[in-house]
C-alpha cells in the first residue's frame, strides 16, 4: 500500500455547519420543542443548550471539535465515486453526487486523515450524516481502509466517527456491501498488530455501517439518544407489528444491553477519547 | 420427470409449464395405447419424443433470456433446493451441531461436521424452510444474532480441526426485530466479516438462492465465492430498494435490475469468482443434477485453494476483498494545508 500513503494532503475545506441547523436567526430544538437563538446552538457544537438535543454535525465540525487545534491533515480528499452501476433513480447516481458535493462542500461520506488529541497523534475517520446520509460506498470503505492501514503500519491510534443513516449506499449496489467486508479485514490486522481503535457512534448509526467498523472498535463510545442498530424501526415495525419498546435503538437501549462501552456528551467527547488514548499511548 | 412436474407458481414458467401439462397429457395416451396395443402406438411415441424436445428448447429459451426480477423469482421458488436439501445429495454422513453457547439454535443457519467426497469439512447454511412449520421455524432464514455467532463458533472448530468451510447462502436478509437488535445484530454480523478474514483455514462461499445483504455476507467471507446461476446478491432487496427510492414495493422489478444482482453482473463486475450452473430451468427442476454440479464445484474450488501455498491463505483472502471498490483518485489538491508531523 505503500504507493496509496497520502502523497496528497489535501486541504481541509468542509463547509462550517451553519447548513446543518435549519437557516434562519431563530431555530426551533427537535428534543424539547424550544426556540433558539441559533447562533447559541451553533457556539454548543450543534447541542440545544436547553435540553442537550444533540443536532448532526458535520464532518469539519467535529473535527474541529475533537482535534488540537489546526493539526488535522486530511488524506485522499480528492477520491471521488465512479458509478458502476448507472445507477438512476429519477436522476442519474454521478449528478446525485456532484449535488450532495455541492450542498455539503464535502467529495465524499468520509473524511479522514491524521492529527492530534491532547498531543497524541491519532488516525482519524468521520463518516458524514450529511452526504447521502453517510452511507459508505466505494469511496468510504476505499478511505477508511487505507486510513486503517496506514494507522496498522505506523502503529498509530485509530478513532472512527460513524454517522450513517443509510448504511451501505445502494447506488453502489454490490460494491458496497463488499466494503463491509474490506473495512472490516483492515481492523482485524490492525487488531492483529495490536492496534487500538475507538469507535465513538453518533446519531445515526445503521445498518452496514452499523454491521461493520462501527461495531468493531476496542471502545466503543456513543452520543446521547443516537439511533444505532442493524434494521431500520420502520422496517422492525413492518416485519413485528407490535409497538417498538420506548427508547428502542438509542444509546441509552445499547448500553443497557450491553453493546458499547460509554455514553458520552459532544462537549465531553475530546477529554474522554484524550483519556482513553492516554492507555494507549504512555 | 414432465408428468410429475409440480406447479411452481413462477409467472413467467406459464408457458412451459402448459407444454408440460400437453405432454402430460399425451404421455398418458402413449401409456394407454401401448397397454391396449393400439397401431397408433408408434405415432404417439413420435408425438410425445417431438413435444419433450420441444420443450426442453422452451425451458432452455426462457432460461436464457430471464429478467433481472424473474431470477429473483427463481431464487425464491419454494421448490428450490435448499441447505437441508444438498445435505443428503453431497454431504452425507452429517453430524449436525447446534447452539451458539449463548443463547440458542438458531435453525435458520445450520451447522456441523460432513463429508465432501472423501473429504472432512465443516458446513455452514441458510436453511429458509420448506413447509410453513419449517418456514417459520427457520424464520425464513433470516438469521438471529445466535446463529451468526453459532455460525462463527463452528467455524473456529474447522480451524481448531484444520479442516475447509464451507458456507452456503440463502437468505432475503438477517432477521428485523426486536430481539434481533437487542442481542447486537450489528455487531454479529461485524464479528463475522472481522474474523472469517483471519480464520486461517480454507473457506469456499456459495449463494445457492438469496444473497440478501449483510445477512448474506455475515457467512460469505472467503477464499472462494460463487454464485448458483440463478442466485442473486444484493446490497439490499429489490422491495427495500423499490421502497426507498421510488415509493413502493411493486417498482421491485426495476429496482432488480437497477441493482445488478445476477450472477452473471456480479460476477462481470469482479465480484464473485465463479458461477456455478444449474440444471436447465433452474436448480428447482432437478435437485439431484443442481446438487452434482454445486459438488463438483466445492471440490474443484477446495483443490485450487490448496494447490496455492498455504502461508498465502490470508494474505489472498484479504487482497481478494482489499481490491473491490470503483473510485477516481482526482489530482491532489492544492498545497498542504499543514506539514506533515
Amino acid at each position: 500500500m505503500a504507493q496509496k500513503r497520502p502523497q496528497s494532503l489535501g486541504t481541509w475545506h468542509g463547509l462550517s455547519d451553519s447548513k446543518r441547523v435549519p437557516e434562519g436567526v431563530w431555530m426551533r430544538c427537535d428534543g424539547c420543542q424550544a426556540t433558539l437563538f441559533r447562533k447559541d446552538v451553533e457556539r454548543n457544537l450543534n447541542v440545544c443548550p436547553q435540553c442537550q438535543h444533540h443536532f448532526s454535525l458535520s464532518a469539519a465540525g467535529r473535527i474541529a471539535s475533537l482535534l488540537d487545534t489546526d493539526t488535522f491533515e486530511e488524506w485522499f480528499a480528492g477520491m471521488q465515486p465512479g458509478d458502476p452501476l448507472q445507477f438512476n433513480d429519477r436522476r442519474p447516481y454521478p449528478e446525485r453526487i456532484r449535488a450532495e458535493q455541492a450542498r455539503t462542500g464535502l467529495n465524499e461520506a468520509a473524511v479522514v486523515g491524521q492529527g492530534f488529541i491532547r498531543g497524541v497523534r491519532v488516525v482519524v475517520g468521520v463518516t458524514d450524516s450529511g452526504f447521502i446520509m453517510g452511507s459508505m460506498g466505494s469511496v468510504v470503505g476505499e478511505k477508511l481502509t487505507r486510513a486503517i492501514e496506514y494507522a496498522t503500519e505506523h502503529q498509530l491510534p485509530l478513532v472512527i466517527v460513524s454517522g450513517s443513516g443509510g448504511g451501505a449506499r445502494m447506488h453502489e449496489g454490490i460494491y458496497s456491501l463488499m466494503q463491509m467486508a474490506k473495512v472490516s479485514a483492515a481492523l482485524a490486522r490492525f487488531g492483529e498488530a495490536g492496534g487500538f481503535y475507538v469507535s465513538v457512534l453518533t446519531h445515526p448509526t445503521m445498518g452496514g455501517v452499523a454491521a461493520s467498523f462501527a461495531s468493531l472498535g476496542d471502545v466503543i463510545l456513543a452520543e446521547p439518544r443516537a439511533l444505532i442498530g442493524f434494521a431500520g424501526p420502520k422496517v422492525i415495525q413492518q416485519t413485528v407489528r407490535v409497538r417498538l419498546p420506548e427508547g428502542f435503538q438509542t444509546s441509552e437501549f445499547l448500553l443497557e444491553h450491553g453493546f458499547i462501552d460509554r455514553i458520552v456528551h459532544r462537549a465531553e467527547l475530546r477529554n474522554t477519547l484524550a483519556e482513553l488514548l492516554d492507555y494507549a499511548s504512555h | 420427470m414432465a408428468a410429475t412436474a409440480p406447479k411452481f407458481r413462477l409467472p413467467f414458467e406459464a408457458p412451459i409449464q402448459e407444454m408440460e401439462a400437453r405432454l402430460a397429457e399425451l404421455e398418458a395416451r402413449y401409456a394407454t395405447a401401448r397397454a391396449d396395443l393400439d397401431a397408433g402406438t408408434p405415432e404417439i411415441a413420435e408425438q410425445v419424443r417431438r413435444l419433450r424436445r420441444e420443450l426442453a428448447g422452451l425451458v432452455r429459451t426462457v432460461y436464457a433470456n430471464l429478467s433481472a426480477w424473474e431470477t429473483v423469482q427463481v431464487s425464491r421458488c419454494e421448490h428450490r433446493p435448499q441447505t437441508r436439501d444438498y445435505i443428503p445429495l453431497i454431504f452425507s454422513p452429517f453430524l449436525e451441531l447446534h447452539g451458539d453457547r449463548a443463547v440458542g439454535d438458531d435453525r435458520a443457519i445450520v451447522t456441523g461436521l460432513a463429508r465432501l467426497g472423501e473429504r472432512r469439512i465443516m458446513l455452514v447454511g441458510h436453511q429458509k424452510g420448506k413447509t410453513l412449520a419449517e418456514r417459520q421455524a427457520c424464520n425464513f432464514g433470516c438469521a438471529h444474532p445466535e446463529g451468526y455467532r453459532k455460525a462463527l463458533l463452528k467455524m473456529r472448530l474447522a480451524e481448531k480441526l484444520r479442516i475447509p468451510i464451507v458456507c452456503l447462502i440463502d437468505t432475503p436478509g438477517a432477521y428485523p426485530g426486536i430481539g434481533a437488535e437487542e442481542r447486537g445484530q450489528a455487531l454479529v454480523i461485524a464479528e463475522n466479516l472481522y474474523e472469517m478474514s483471519r480464520i486461517d483455514t480454507p473457506i469456499v462461499c456459495v449463494v445457492i438462492g438469496e444473497g440478501g445483504s449483510g445477512g448474506a455476507l455475515g457467512i460469505g467471507v472467503g477464499d472462494r465465492v460463487a454464485m448458483l446461476e440463478y442466485a442473486y446478491y444484493s446490497v439490499i432487496s429489490p422491495e427495500g430498494c423499490a421502497t426507498i427510492l421510488w415509493k413502493g414495493a411493486e417498482h421491485a422489478p426495476r429496482a432488480a435490475a437497477a441493482l445488478r444482482m445476477t450472477a452473471r453482473e456480479v460476477k462481470r463486475m469482479g465480484i464473485i469468482d465463479d458461477v456455478v450452473p444449474e440444471p436447465p430451468g433452474g436448480a428447482h427442476r432437478d435437485h439431484r443434477e443442481a446438487a452434482a454440479n454445486l459438488k463438483s464445484y466445492l471440490l474443484r474450488a477446495l483443490r485450487e485453494i490448496e494447490e496455492q501455498p498455504r502461508h498465502e491463505l490470508l494474505k489472498r483472502r484479504y487482497e481478494k476483498f482489499r481490491r473491490i471498490g470503483v473510485f477516481v483518485e482526482a489530482d491532489a489538491p492544492t498545497e498542504p494545508l499543514l506539514p506533515t508531523s
